[in-house]
């Protein structure tokens, strides 16, 4: 798969990827090597310009929730409207949205906070909305887009956390988006990494969900070498 | 995870309930205009000045009461005038922003006609207009809906196409219709931008009505303020043309505050501008 702006800049190029269902999948790389491009095609926001999409059931393709670098809030709505609107738009009964708005609300933890305007909400908070609008509809693929590349270390690490409890819980398949070594190798099952100029995919490493059940996985000796190899494998991209 | 907090609004504790900005806001202005009006009575009072010349602020007083009777129909009249280019102004102001907003086309086909209708000096068309329209009232309307309509319509144009371009993406992802872009995006994000020209367009109709109203007066045909004014200098009743100056003065300020305080209430829980301690 490829894409070509119309600027002439080739963003992605022979990028091939297989995503199965449930994968937690991190694509990591530096600014410029296309893996939002790759994402925004993947959500149909983009079309390739070579190439194509498959999926192996059709109508998972409009089955996704995607989260931005930014919360990307509607200001003049409460969280509890921002929330309910994916499934407005889809033509679910009022009543029955804002029951599962709540709901959803409540799994990011933020019982409570329904009737808050976006600009009372920490950064934090507002990216945990934002999670919430993308997993009401119950989407079977998950896009973020680095999501929590704005919010200081200890809110991320939080936001981590929890965004492994919710994959664990509810098995969807995540495709996350970032620039962080530490990031991808706490999250994400297989880490693909991209190397820029133009886009591509360099190496794929894998964390075993049997290292990741250890106690205390982000202090752990086997969390360091994994990041220590995901790190080799990053730099050996930038520089081929 | 049980330790979200909601960010605190900025408030400060004040007499009455005001914070001491608002108290300064409202108390500065006051005592200049206080001061003001001593210096002109005295002044008015000292030099002998006669009063067809300068009436002192007393005087000026005394004759809006006196003359309120005939002075109030007078400003009903131009009430009506203003107000109804204000509304027709506002939605036909709003309905060319959202069709501009569907089609940059048609935006770019006639957004130079608005420019222009802008640019003409009221005064310049008003004549022609009360020549053109046979009902007088009408005309008026027109000339007010002339003045106040810009700020309306490129505001709105501004607004509409400076949606979040994710929240785009978002809404396509959904399949959202462009009827849902528009009603559920588009025009929430534009709102901030209407009011805003809908405070300039409300004493810009004011002052069209006015205008309109002076060319329609030195044909004797209106009875509006204006006129009030044109009348009271033929007969050289300065006093009374001080009053209803006061009176247009008065009514445009109200205008003010009142399109000021309709687009707090309805901003305040979610826009920067309506933040409490900001507001202008």
């Amino acid at each position: 798969m490829a894409k070509r702006y119309a600027t002439g800049t080739l963003a992605v190029q022979d990028v091939g990827l297989t995503i199965e269902r449930g994968d937690f999948l991190a694509l990591l790389g530096p600014s410029g090597c296309g893996k939002s491009t790759l994402l925004r095609m993947i959500a149909g926001l983009d079309a390739p310009s070579a190439g194509s999409l498959e999926w192996a059931d059709a109508s998972a393709r409009r089955d996704i929730g995607f989260v931005f670098q930014e919360p990307t809030l509607m200001p003049w709505s409460t969280a509890l409207r921002n929330v309910m609107l994916p499934l407005e738009l889809a033509g679910v009964a009022r009543h029955e949205a804002e029951q599962r708005a709540r709901h959803m609300l409540a799994r990011v933890e933020l019982a409570g906070f329904e009737d808050a305007y976006p600009r009372q909400l920490s950064g934090g908070m507002r990216m945990r909305v934002s999670i919430a609008r993308a997993l009401v509809t119950k989407p079977r693929m998950l896009l973020m887009d680095e999501p929590f590349a704005a919010l200081d270390e200890i809110t991320r690490f939080r936001l981590n956390n929890d965004l492994l409890k919710l994959w664990q819980d509810e098995r969807f398949t995540v495709l996350f988006v970032t620039h962080s070594v530490f990031e991808s190798v706490f999250l994400a099952e297989r880490i693909v990494v991209m190397a820029p100029r133009p886009g591509r995919i360099a190496a794929e490493r894998r964390v075993p969900a049997e290292d990741r059940a250890a106690a205390e996985f982000r202090t752990s000796p086997s969390y360091a070498a994994h990041c220590r190899e995901v790190s080799h494998a990053l730099s050996d991209a930038m520089a081929a | 995870m049980t330790d979200h907090e909601l960010l605190p609004e900025y408030q400060e504790p004040g007499f009455l309930g005001l914070s001491t900005t608002m108290w300064l806001r409202i108390l500065a202005p006051s005592l200049i205009g206080v001061l003001t009006l001593g210096a002109w009575e005295w002044a008015v009072r000292y030099y002998e000045v006669p009063r067809y010349i300068l009436p002192g602020p007393i005087l000026v007083a005394e004759t809006l009461v006196r003359n309120w009777g005939s002075l109030s129909v007078s400003l009903g009249i131009t009430l009506q005038i203003t107000f109804m280019a204000l509304a027709v102004a506002a939605s036909l102001g709003l309905a060319l922003s959202v069709l501009f907003a569907q089609s940059r086309i048609i935006e770019l086909s006639l957004f130079p006609y608005a420019v222009i209708l802008q640019v003409t000096p009221i005064v310049a068309i008003a004549p022609l207009i009360i020549i053109w329209v046979d009902n007088i009232q009408v005309a008026l309307l027109i000339c007010a809906w002339i003045v106040a309509f810009f700020p309306i319509l490129s505001n709105t144009t501004v607004g509409l196409n400076s949606t979040d371009r994710n929240l785009v993406d978002l809404f396509r992802l959904y399949g959202a219709s462009p009827w849902q872009v528009l009603w559920r995006l588009r025009l929430p994000t534009a709102m901030p931008y209407f009011l805003a020209g809908l405070r300039i367009s409300g004493g810009l109709s004011l002052i069209g009505a006015i205008v309109a109203e002076f060319v329609a007066g030195s044909g004797g045909r209106a009875s509006g303020l204006a006129y009030r004014i044109l009348e009271a200098g033929y007969q050289l009743q300065i006093p009374l043309m001080f009053a209803a100056l006061v009176l247009v003065s008065g009514t445009g300020i109200v205008i003010f505050l009142a399109l000021s305080l309709l687009s707090h209430l309805l901003l305040r829980r979610w826009h920067e501008s309506a933040g409490a301690g900001d507001r202008r």
